[in-house]
């Protein structure tokens, strides 16, 4: 148990020290912190900068739509807004916008829609600056809910379209 | 509700069948446009097995037989248990009065006889009781491990002559196995029997895919697959298993169909934010813009003459379904009721068109001629999706899913009457069914 944490610390530490002194940290960190296990969940509670879980928790990886919408709200503006800011700031990173649906429409047009919940969120972001090589887009329609009961408490959060950071 | 209730009303037509007795002539007669209420009577033997080299599989035989005629709701077979007459020979003539004290109108009589390699033959013949008549006689060779398959062509072979329309029995069902959990499911293509036997998994689950769709010849599928990341159309064949993407599009293609003489694929592909159908040549590859706007066009199926095409649009505001003719000229909206439609098929019969309705936040399957007239709703209810026509165009099926974290897919099939629903039983969770055409 003791050797154990000696050896987390031991980590930690050798973690903060290589990422200070690295000059592409960005790559490292997300490969370092990509999987997300749950034995470095205590080191990145504090995300560093850069990081997935940086661009997750400081600035918000995703905008929600209306039922059947594709219009940006000024909320999701505000959060598209803060993530061209912050892939400014980490010119090596490329995004991936996956979009969504609810469970509330046929197949096909929600792959249709969730596609076009895609296009506007990277379109917005290509507006703001980000080129177009670094955003890539990809529809989910409702195969890929995040909250699973069938009232609009799970719908709302489910009409989404989430920015997935990557760094080639 | 309210509405299907009053349609079932519409639908209770008097004249169910009909049994005409000439010297000459004699014709039992199912009517199958109208909401059946009666089915016909039939009886149906264990079909004679003098050898019994494989005890059970005469039995078998016409078990399969009769859950199939039984399941079209238009048959009634007789509980064996009540019979008076043990068939014993296909050359013997059946004692008519015995099937008619038991108010049967109809008996099948059967006797198989082993061949080499592991096949047999069937001899059969349909008899109308009332005019001592046989309505039928063949004979068929298979293997025995395809004793289900006889089964359903002989079952087919009794509902044609006595409705008058093809059958349905022998065919294939392709569908989407999900498992796992709501957030993050598990989806493989599959096949199966038309009655739920014999499922089997075409993909390890690996890679997302929905919607396959059969060809004419049934041989191939054509579905989506997120294997190279975009979601992309592919053809699964089914004897080489191969898989080979259609076509190369910068974005996603979805919502694919084969054309009715199988050489094309109709399908959408998404162009920045809009989504437009497009056909594409199998031959060739070459691929034909079919519209251009920057709405969402999508799910389009071909009238069973190819000239027409019926499919989706959010033009207007909402989902509603659009003919146009099969270069993309004179489209037309069809639909003008409340609320949206969308995944409309059209039937191998060119009658109906098929299709999803949302209203007030519930799904239903409906039916509507390719004007727009004659709207008419199947099934209502939480979410009925995506309907499939057998290849006689007179029963549908679906998916129906339940609400809730747990809840899932289950396909059903229905009369296009709206009567005879029914869950068609799959190893778990059902979606996206796509009906063959008849096998044999």
């Amino acid at each position: 148990m003791l050797y154990k944490k000696a050896l987390n610390l031991s980590v930690t530490l050798f973690l903060i020290f290589v990422l200070a002194g690295c000059a592409s940290r960005q790559k490292i960190e997300s490969v370092l912190f990509g999987g997300g296990n749950s034995d470095t969940e205590d080191i990145i509670s504090n995300a560093i900068p850069g990081s997935s879980q940086d661009f997750t928790t400081n600035v918000g990886d995703r905008v929600f739509f209306a039922t059947n919408a594709t219009s940006l709200d000024d909320d999701a503006k505000s959060i598209l807004e803060r993530q061209a800011s912050w892939l400014e700031l980490y010119p090596d990173i490329s995004i991936l916008v996956e979009g969504h649906a609810d469970e509330r429409g046929t197949r096909e047009y929600n792959l249709a829609l969730s596609a076009k919940r895609a296009e506007v969120a990277k379109s917005y972001l290509e507006s703001l600056g980000v080129t177009s090589d670094r955003v890539e887009s990809i529809s989910y329609g409702k195969e890929r809910p995040v909250a699973a009961c069938s009232s609009e408490a799970c719908w709302s959060q489910n009409r989404r379209a989430v920015s997935v950071v990557s760094s080639d | 509700m309210r509405f299907l209730r009053l349609n079932k009303i519409l639908f209770l037509v008097s004249v169910i069948y009909f049994i005409q007795l000439t010297y000459t002539y004699a014709a039992i007669e199912i009517s199958v446009t109208e909401g059946n209420i009666k089915p016909l009577p039939i009886a149906i033997p264990a079909v004679f097995d003098k050898e019994m080299q494989d005890k059970d599989l005469g039995l078998n035989i016409s078990k399969v037989i009769a859950s199939d005629l039984a399941g079209s709701g238009l048959f009634y077979p007789i509980n064996p248990k009540a019979f008076l007459e043990e068939i014993a020979s296909i050359d013997k003539r059946p004692d008519f009065n015995s099937w008619r004290v038991i108010n049967s109108e109809s008996l099948l009589t059967a006797e198989l006889f082993y061949e080499g390699n592991e096949r047999f033959r069937i001899e059969y013949r349909l008899w109308d009781v009332v005019a001592e008549k046989a309505l039928v006689e063949e004979a068929l060779f298979t293997s025995r491990n395809k004793w289900r398959n006889v089964a359903h062509v002989i079952a087919d072979s009794i509902y044609t002559r006595l409705t008058g329309e093809k059958g349905y029995f022998d065919t294939q069902i392709a569908f989407i196995a999900e498992s796992g959990e709501k957030t993050n499911r598990i989806k493989r293509l599959a096949i199966m029997d038309q009655d739920g036997h014999n499922p089997r998994l075409l993909t390890t689950g690996n890679d997302l895919v929905l919607t396959p769709r059969f060809s004419p010849s049934s041989e191939d599928l054509v579905y989506l697959s997120y294997r190279n990341g975009q979601p992309q159309v592919y053809i699964y064949n089914l004897e080489s298993k191969q898989t080979y993407v259609v076509g190369s599009f910068p974005g996603m293609t979805f919502a694919p169909r084969f054309s009715p003489d199988g050489k094309k694929i109709i399908m959408s592909l998404q162009e920045g934010v809009g989504s437009n159908i497009y056909e594409m040549d199998l031959s060739d590859f070459e691929k034909r813009r079919l519209t251009s706007t920057s709405d969402i066009n999508t799910a389009p199926s071909y009238s069973p003459d190819s000239k027409k095409i019926v499919f989706e649009s959010d033009k207007s505001g909402s989902q509603q379904l659009y003919v146009m003719d099969s270069d993309g000229r004179n489209v037309k909206r069809i639909s003008f009721g409340k609320g949206s439609y969308s995944t409309p098929v059209w039937s191998p019969r060119g009658d109906y068109i098929a299709f999803t309705k949302i209203s007030k936040g519930r799904f239903m399957i409906g039916v509507m001629f390719e004007d727009g007239s004659g709207e008419r709703i199947i099934t209502d209810g939480y979410h009925n999706e995506g309907p499939t026509w057998a290849p006689n165009g007179r029963v549908l099926m679906f998916f129906r899913e339940s609400p809730g974290e747990n809840g899932g897919a289950m396909i059903y099939s229905v009369d296009v009457t709206g009567y005879n629903e029914k869950l068609i039983e799959t190893p778990g969770f059902a979606s996206d069914p796509s009906w063959s055409a008849l096998l044999n």
